[in-house]
């Protein structure tokens, strides 16, 4: 097993490789890091490795999967492969018989269980030759031939379309044969079965009677949508929604069509269809919303393209833009608009104050939203005169509709200065949450200026040593101790 | 590859070879040299089954993937479509066909639909004019896939969608065809128990069709004692809430399809070529297979993740004392013995190495302060703890611990249900969407809804910020009822709650000793009802389970004479439990833990529609699967 590889004895005899020991009392990640040193200090060479370990390519595949096989095989065509033989009889290939066998056979554990069954209908017409290879069954003895014609109770017709084999549907005439074979068939659960009496249905009866004796038949109907939808048959599907007076369905699933529109202009003419279904009321303003978004996005995508191509503004020189802005959520496009058509007038369909107004955006999302995207362009003044408020006496102040805590997280993942950061950590109201912003985000003299006023000598003597020394937070925490004005708690 | 199925209670090797053998007969049937089409999809299921060294030995040449146009050139007699019965794939097959008829090369098709063939399909075959090409059209009856030596899926991940949103009960006369099957290979099981209105459609199915295979019946001692199916849609939480179990987490983190894995390569790359730094990093994700196969995988992959660095670090004392052995080989003789040892040593090395790579990945985002934050609202929503009214939940968080300080007869207990910040945080940070209507879904199942407005605040929110087209959506999640108005103001969760002790406190994850361990103080409501089940009865629970959504019953099936099971003392019942709709890895970790209790008297088979976590339920219910991001 061992091949002679120089380092082997110095690896067999050296103790250079210790067992380990842990200290017990560690958490689990430390050991957890430990037992990986362990385990890459245990060296032993690859080749061996391979004998008791699956095999496995790098990418992944364990060698000899199927998977894997795909990729090779497909990777391996010899061009020699185009040389074809050209004689294969193709009449005569009926399928060699499965090998009688012993032993388990999972479609052998059924009795009645046809091996080469077809489900097709066997009035439905074929041609000579592939009615030959695809139903075999059809050329075995007459006496067994004899039976197709027989009359067969819908029971029976049912067990037969299970069990693959032949069988006629034509035969059920009247409403209340086909009626009793719908039924026989929806007992059975077999969704094909109960699909192919569908297909039989609807070539033979009137539509008013099908979908009248469907609503009377949840599970069939259900079956009947489904197979509706699966072939793409939406007039139909359509008015039988109308029929079933189930209206909200229909429109959605008419304007779920608006998925598979790939041109934006066709596709806003589409939702502009869409407007007059008979949505719930809350969907009828969704729509709306929809369809106006869309209209506007294509405007403005017309009109900043042309800009952005004309250098007309410096805006898209210095942040060119990375994607259209078609098809995006509302929010996305408000963004957009605050760093692009910032200070627009509200006049105008691209300015953020228009989009706030027309789609009801919230106060607390609009300044997510707006600040975002000037903190972003590092417009700090623009940010300021966000939560600039005046009172009726001209003093201004700072207000938000969500916790300052936020505003400064979102600032510092845009960058933003300390001494921006700072303001806004001074706005907290919860001191011990301001302390901890503050120490995250170094925010020196907050942290100094809270000790202060807490009158807390302690920890302001505390921070003095996590400040570098001769640094200005460092003297300032000097003078602030040497200041005999102060009383302090501690 | 496949002997880990064999060493459960229940050799789960039979059916995998009784579906092996099928796979032969098929292909003995196309005499001749072959070449298989795969729809890709199934490639992963058939993994399971079989190896290329099985199709190969079958003359099986060549395997292409299915795709539009012409096929590539082989020198084969047959060409074999592997397909699901999907018409989008017949349209595929067709142009396939077609464009190889144009090259007069003439050969042989066949295709096999897996599970079953359909109607539809061939009738679509039929319209494209290439019906009449095929030789062969079969079916490959691969219900339930042997995922593990205690575990079968169905491996169908439209099994919830299509049952509960389309009403569509095709997976279930799967389930039950499955279920059949499996009776025949390993007996008649005595006892049907089940809760909800798709158990009841199977039960009555697998009833019907018993009556139908009468004369049929097989002469085998039963294996199973009793099944147990269960509706996911009276469950609908358990999904929801973050997996914390060591498998559960890599799927919440990194998916498991099929029993694989794909993971990040760097932490693999460095130890696979140590000393040789550098030298051309792989950059394709590296593939793990993960199951019982791998000791150390079956040892640990049920632990609360907190429990598993313990675990490996004990693993590494043993296998690195292994390798110093070698300095007390004195003899020959002691010396050979070692040797022989080597091969399994270094075996063990490096699953150890592995998973230690794993676990260092899923820590780091266990540990991050998001993961945190959002295990924290879930655990309000679950205790009924409900914090926030009008202030901010993250000042609150960060002295909660995980799991420990909160509780459930907490005075918070009856404050009405609100908009919770950190949802409305999550969203206006625009995290993946998903995330938020797994939040959203949690806090409405465990209110009985939300509030009018609540409701209308959230879709505006989600609408505004990823698209309107989620309006498609949320409409599903609102038919499947995992988010919906109230209605009334009774909330049953409470009650279920108390009742089936679904919180515990102080759960023990290193040595636990509830199933509460999985998500570390949840009890996931389906698992107990298996637990109650099989003590003290659901007699005991009758006023719950008349609050989870449709019925609850018990039947039971005959069995030939002579064929009774005489129980020797002290002998385990063992149970099938089957989940319609999906289980998730911690349900089954629960599970496991149930068959492992020394007092337990029952061991568990799992089966199921397909293994799912919450990412992949709520992406299988969504309109648009790729959501738009900026």
């Amino acid at each position: 097993m061992i091949r002679g590889k120089p380092d082997d004895d110095e690896y067999w005899n050296s103790s250079k490789f210790k067992a380990f020991t842990f200290d017990d009392e560690d958490d689990d990640f430390t050991r957890l890091k430990e037992s990986k040193r362990a385990v890459n200090s245990i060296l032993v060479e690859d080749e061996d490795e391979e004998d008791e370990v699956e095999k496995v390519n790098w990418s992944g595949e364990p060698v000899g999967s199927i998977s894997w096989s795909v990729k090779e095989t497909a990777s391996n065509i010899r061009s020699t492969g185009e040389v074809r033989d050209l004689s294969f009889p193709k009449i005569d290939t009926a399928p060699s018989l499965p090998k009688n066998s012993s032993g388990y056979s999972l479609s052998s554990l059924f009795k009645g269980k046809a091996k080469t069954g077809s489900l097709q209908s066997f009035s439905e017409s074929f041609s000579e030759q592939s009615l030959r290879n695809y139903a075999p069954e059809l050329r075995k003895p007459k006496s067994e031939y004899k039976d197709y014609i027989s009359d067969w109770t819908p029971e029976e017709t049912v067990k037969r379309m299970q069990q693959g084999k032949a069988y006629s549907l034509e035969k059920f005439h009247f409403l209340q044969d086909k009626l009793l074979l719908l039924d026989e068939a929806v007992n059975a659960h077999d969704g094909n079965v109960i699909t192919a009496v569908l297909i039989f249905l609807k070539k033979s009866l009137s539509k008013e009677i099908l979908f009248r004796e469907l609503i009377a038949r949840e599970i069939a109907l259900r079956h009947y949508i489904h197979y509706l939808k699966e072939m793409g048959e939406h007039k139909h599907l359509v008015e039988l929604f109308k029929s079933l007076g189930r209206t909200e369905d229909m429109a959605l699933m008419q304007y779920r069509d608006h998925l598979n529109i790939k041109d934006e202009n066709r596709r806003r003419d589409f939702l502009k269809n869409c407007l007059s279904l008979p949505f719930s009321q809350e969907d009828a303003t969704h729509v709306l919303d929809h369809y106006t978004l869309l209209e506007r996005q294509i405007i403005i995508e017309a009109n900043d393209k042309h800009v952005e191509s004309s250098s007309q503004a410096d805006i898209f020189k210095k942040y060119p833009r990375k994607a259209s802005i078609l098809n995006m959520p509302i929010i996305t496009t408000l963004y957009y608009s605050c760093f692009y058509h910032y200070g627009e007038s509200e006049g105008t369909y691209s300015s953020p104050a228009n989009i706030r107004k027309t789609f009801r955006i919230s106060d607390k999302q609009f300044l997510l939203t707006c600040l975002g995207a000037r903190a972003k362009l590092k417009a700090w003044f623009d940010v300021d005169a966000l939560f600039t408020t005046k009172n009726w006496l001209g003093y201004t102040k700072k207000r938000s509709p969500i916790g300052f805590h936020r505003i400064v997280d979102i600032l510092h993942k845009n960058n933003a200065p300390v001494q921006v950061l700072q303001e806004y950590v001074n706005l907290v109201e919860d001191t011990e949450q301001k302390i901890s912003l503050a120490q995250k985000y170094k925010c020196h003299d907050v942290i100094i200026n809270t000790y202060r006023d807490l009158k807390d000598r302690q920890l302001l003597i505390g921070y003095r040593e996590k400040v570098e020394r001769s640094s200005p937070e460092y003297r300032k925490i000097e003078e602030l101790l040497c200041n005999s004005q102060i009383r302090w708690k501690n | 590859m496949s002997a880990h199925l064999s060493y459960g209670r229940v050799n789960l090797n039979i059916l995998r070879e009784a579906a092996r053998k099928d796979l032969r007969e098929f292909l003995d049937k196309c005499a001749g040299s072959k070449a298989i089409v795969w729809d890709e999809y199934l490639t992963g299921p058939f993994g399971l089954i079989a190896q290329y060294s099985l199709l190969k030995e079958h003359e099986v040449e060549k395997m292409f993937t299915l795709k539009g146009g012409r096929l590539p050139t082989a020198d084969v007699k047959n060409i074999i479509f592997f397909v699901r019965p999907k018409l989008e794939l017949m349209d595929i097959i067709a142009e396939n066909v077609i464009s190889a008829d144009k090259m007069h090369s003439p050969r042989d098709f066949h295709i096999l639909f897996v599970p079953r063939r359909s109607m539809l399909c061939e009738q679509r075959l039929k319209e494209q004019g290439v019906l009449g090409s095929f030789i062969n059209i079969d079916e490959y009856i691969l219900d339930l896939i042997p995922y593990d030596s205690d575990l079968l899926s169905m491996e169908s991940e439209g099994a919830f969608r299509e049952c509960y949103l389309e009403s569509d009960q095709t997976s279930l006369y799967h389930t039950a065809k499955g279920l059949m099957t499996l009776q025949a290979l390993y007996g008649t099981i005595p006892q049907i128990f089940g809760k909800g209105e798709c158990a009841r459609h199977v039960a009555n199915m697998m009833l019907r069709m018993k009556r139908e295979f009468a004369g049929s019946q097989t002469q085998i001692l039963p294996v199973f004692d009793s099944l147990l199916l269960l509706d996911r849609n009276i469950d609908l939480l358990t999904p929801l809430a973050t997996q914390l179990t060591y498998e559960g987490l890599i799927d919440e983190v990194y998916g498991i399809t099929n029993g694989y894995v794909k993971l990040p390569p760097e932490k693999f790359a460095a130890q696979k070529k140590q000393g040789e730094a550098g030298k051309d990093l792989p950059t394709e994700p590296k593939k793990m297979q993960l199951n019982s196969a791998e000791e150390l995988y079956a040892e640990i992959r049920d632990k609360n993740f907190n429990g598993v660095g313990a675990a490996l670090s004990k693993k590494a004392k043993i296998i690195s004392a292994a390798f110093e052995e070698r300095h007390n080989a004195k003899t020959v003789g002691e010396i050979k013995q070692f040797v022989s040892q080597l091969p399994h040593m270094q075996a063990a090395r490096s699953s150890l190495a592995n998973h230690t790579s794993i676990a260092e990945l899923i820590k780091d985002i266990t540990t991050s302060e998001a993961f945190f934050d959002n295990l924290t609202v879930e655990q309000e929503f679950m205790t009924g703890v409900d914090t926030d009214k009008v202030g901010d939940t993250r000042s609150y968080l960060h002295y909660i611990k995980l799991g420990h300080n909160i509780d459930s007869s907490c005075v918070f207990a009856h404050v009405i249900p609100q908009v919770n910040a950190y949802i409305e945080d999550c969203i206006a940070q625009r995290d993946p969407l998903i995330k938020i209507l797994r939040l959203v879904s949690m806090q409405s199942v465990c209110n009985n809804g939300l509030k009018q407005k609540v409701f209308d605040y959230y879709r505006r929110e989600i609408l505004q910020t990823y698209g309107y087209e989620h309006m498609l959506t949320l409409n599903n999640l609102e038919k499947t009822g995992l988010l919906k108005p109230q209605t009334s103001t009774r909330n049953n969760y409470p009650t279920i709650r108390k009742t089936l002790k679904l919180w515990m406190e102080d759960a023990n994850e290193q040595n636990p000793n509830d199933i509460s361990y999985v998500y570390s103080g949840y009890a996931p409501l389906s698992i107990r009802l298996a637990q109650v089940l099989a003590r003290p009865g659901w007699r005991s629970i009758e006023e719950v389970l008349k609050m989870l959504p449709g019925p609850h019953f018990e039947e039971r099936q005959q069995l030939p004479a002579g064929l009774h099971k005489k129980r020797q003392q002290g002998e385990n019942r063992t149970t099938l439990v089957f989940f319609l709709g999906g289980v998730t890895y911690a349900e089954i970790a629960a599970l496991r833990f149930l068959s492992q209790m020394e007092d337990g008297g029952t061991e568990y088979i799992i089966a199921t529609t397909k293994l799912i976590n919450g990412t992949s339920w709520i992406k299988s219910l969504m309109d648009r699967p790729e959501a738009q991001t900026l």
